[in-house]
């Protein structure tokens, strides 16, 4: 064997994916795995530069400014269509002008193995290639069962979100929560008040200082409101600023207005948030499921948010107790009157 | 255990013998659940287990199911992604037979956490071949019996496959290559995995 065929065996198996070039720059050898590239014509006797356009370092015109690039990283396409881009390094051969260029398919190769149909047998034994196409498809796999579990995950939050009775952001229990309490008071008969609170000013709060404060207000609400109401009322946050109390084991009804009237003066006392004051004021309206021969929770919170109004309309931060001239429009003094009423009978 | 193994005998039971004898199986191993999440770690002595639930449930003797496990990883069409990754490991059997010394790291590459029972290949000559398998589960000798025939099979080798039982918690399968292109074996394309 000379020693001219041992060197292109060797190259065939080293770099698979080779040209060689003589020294007017025509292609005199090409590697196996080079020419599968082109299946339809040889590439043995063709200019390599009519065949590759250099794009990087530079755009190069001759062999010799070629030959200059000498160990370089090379950027190369294919003239023809599918224009596809390679990587290679070119170095002088054992014979006088003979140049050697690798080439490799670079970031492109899981597309080019596709495309070309290549196998192992195509790339050199110490060639990543094949260890990194399994690590595409590994890692493809392994990512397709994390997405599917997050997938499940999150189908699950959604569900348990909608099954909380808790408002995430003050602790206090939901409008399903609420909702809930309410209705097993109305089943088991017991006399109970629902008291409506909605605080005024909030949304200017929001607005003007921003979401954070919102957010410190609505806790400093809840936690007044849950230390103004005994151990066996319930409180609730219905809506962004809207509260509901659901108060059991009553004397007479002074006592649901003395809460009511604690909550609305701590209310308006300043909120103080990251050195500057909120300043809010609540109004609360009470409807007694002793007004009602069957109560309904529907009813309840309607009346009750019928004397909330009234409340607001009276100058803010008061209590009203329901009573059906409410829904007149002029309700005027009979108001007290009647709520002292409803006192006596509760 | 990682989830991946567990999944994978829940996925054996179901797509062999329906969800009622995985519901089945999981309930005798008092799981308390019936979906093992491939992407979580579980308790160690669960695996075991639920292998002991399968076994009784499906009145199989444990050593088979578990080649019958392993047959099932290399050659059931849902599992077409892990008969790829193992034929990356090379082009011909005894090629693959070579690459099983890395099979744990190829697995951890994938997924960091996988830990996959030790291995060790012994050539004693071109045609003679023995496995040495340590794992946290009884019987992934049986296993890697069964992974060798289907991959024997997809290759179009014919081989002699014996388990020759265990020492000191190492189960070694002889293996004996009796024709390396004995059919036409099932074909791999670098590139059909990668959509």
């Amino acid at each position: 064997m000379s020693g001219g065929t041992k060197y292109y065996k060797m190259l065939n198996v080293m770099c698979p994916m080779h040209v060689i070039l003589n020294r007017h720059g025509d292609i005199s050898s090409a590697g196996p795995t080079t020419q599968k590239l082109f299946p339809d014509h040889s590439l043995v006797g063709k200019s390599f530069l009519d065949i590759f356009e250099i794009k990087r370092p530079q755009e190069i015109k001759s062999i010799d400014a070629l030959l200059e690039k000498a160990g370089t990283k090379l950027h190369l396409q294919f003239r023809d269509p599918p224009h596809r881009e390679l990587k290679g390094v070119l170095m002088e051969g054992p014979e006088v002008g003979q140049m050697v260029i690798n080439l490799s398919f670079g970031i492109s190769v899981v597309e080019a193995v596709q495309d070309y149909k290549l196998t192992a047998a195509d790339f050199a034994p110490t060639d990543l290639t094949i260890e990194m196409l399994y690590l595409v498809e590994a890692k493809s796999a392994a990512m397709e069962a994390s997405r599917q579990l997050n997938q499940r995950l999150q189908g699950a939050r959604i569900a348990a979100e909608e099954q909380a009775l808790t408002d995430t952001l003050t602790g206090l229990k939901n409008r399903r929560g609420m909702d809930q309490v309410l209705t097993e008071l109305i089943e088991s008969g017991e006399h109970f008040a629902l008291m409506h609170i909605d605080l005024d000013f909030f949304k200017a709060v929001n607005d003007t200082m921003g979401h954070a404060a919102g957010d410190h207000v609505l806790q400093e609400v809840s936690s007044i409101m849950l230390k103004e109401a005994r151990r066996s009322d319930t409180v609730a946050r219905v809506g962004g600023d809207e509260f509901v109390i659901l108060l059991r084991d009553f004397e007479d009804t002074s006592k649901i207005d003395k809460i009511a009237m604690r909550i609305i003066s701590k209310l308006r006392e300043p909120i103080l948030y990251a050195g500057e004051l909120c300043e809010i004021s609540a109004s609360a309206g009470t409807a007694l499921s002793c007004q009602y021969e069957v109560p309904d929770a529907d009813q309840l919170l309607a009346d009750a948010d019928i004397a909330l109004y009234e409340s607001k309309n009276r100058g803010r931060s008061r209590h009203t107790f329901y009573v059906g001239s409410l829904r007149s429009v002029d309700a005027g003094s009979e108001v007290s009157e009647s709520t002292q009423e409803i006192a006596r009978r509760a | 255990m990682h989830g991946l193994i567990n999944r994978a005998i829940q996925s054996f039971v179901v797509d062999r013998y329906g969800a009622a004898a995985w519901n089945a199986s999981a309930k005798r191993a008092n799981l308390g659940f019936t979906e093992f999440e491939a992407m979580w770690i579980y308790d160690d002595v669960l695996t075991p287990r639920v292998l002991a639930a399968v076994s009784d449930v499906l009145d199989r003797p444990y050593d088979e199911l578990m080649e019958d496990i392993g047959t099932y990883l290399v050659s059931h069409p849902n599992l077409e992604s892990l008969r790829r990754l193992l034929r990356f490991g090379g082009v011909d059997f005894v090629d693959f037979l070579h690459s099983l010394d890395d099979l744990p790291d190829r697995a951890r590459l994938a997924v960091a956490d996988l830990e996959l029972p030790r291995i060790e290949l012994r050539e004693h000559n071109t045609q003679q071949y023995s496995l040495a398998c340590e794992g946290k589960v009884p019987g992934c000798g049986h296993l890697f019996t069964g992974v060798l025939r289907a991959m024997a099979d997809d290759y179009g080798a014919l081989v002699f496959l014996e388990h020759q039982g265990v020492e000191d918690g190492t189960e070694t399968v002889a293996i004996a290559l009796l024709e390396a292109d004995f059919a036409e074996g099932r074909g791999f394309d670098l590139g059909a995995g990668v959509q």
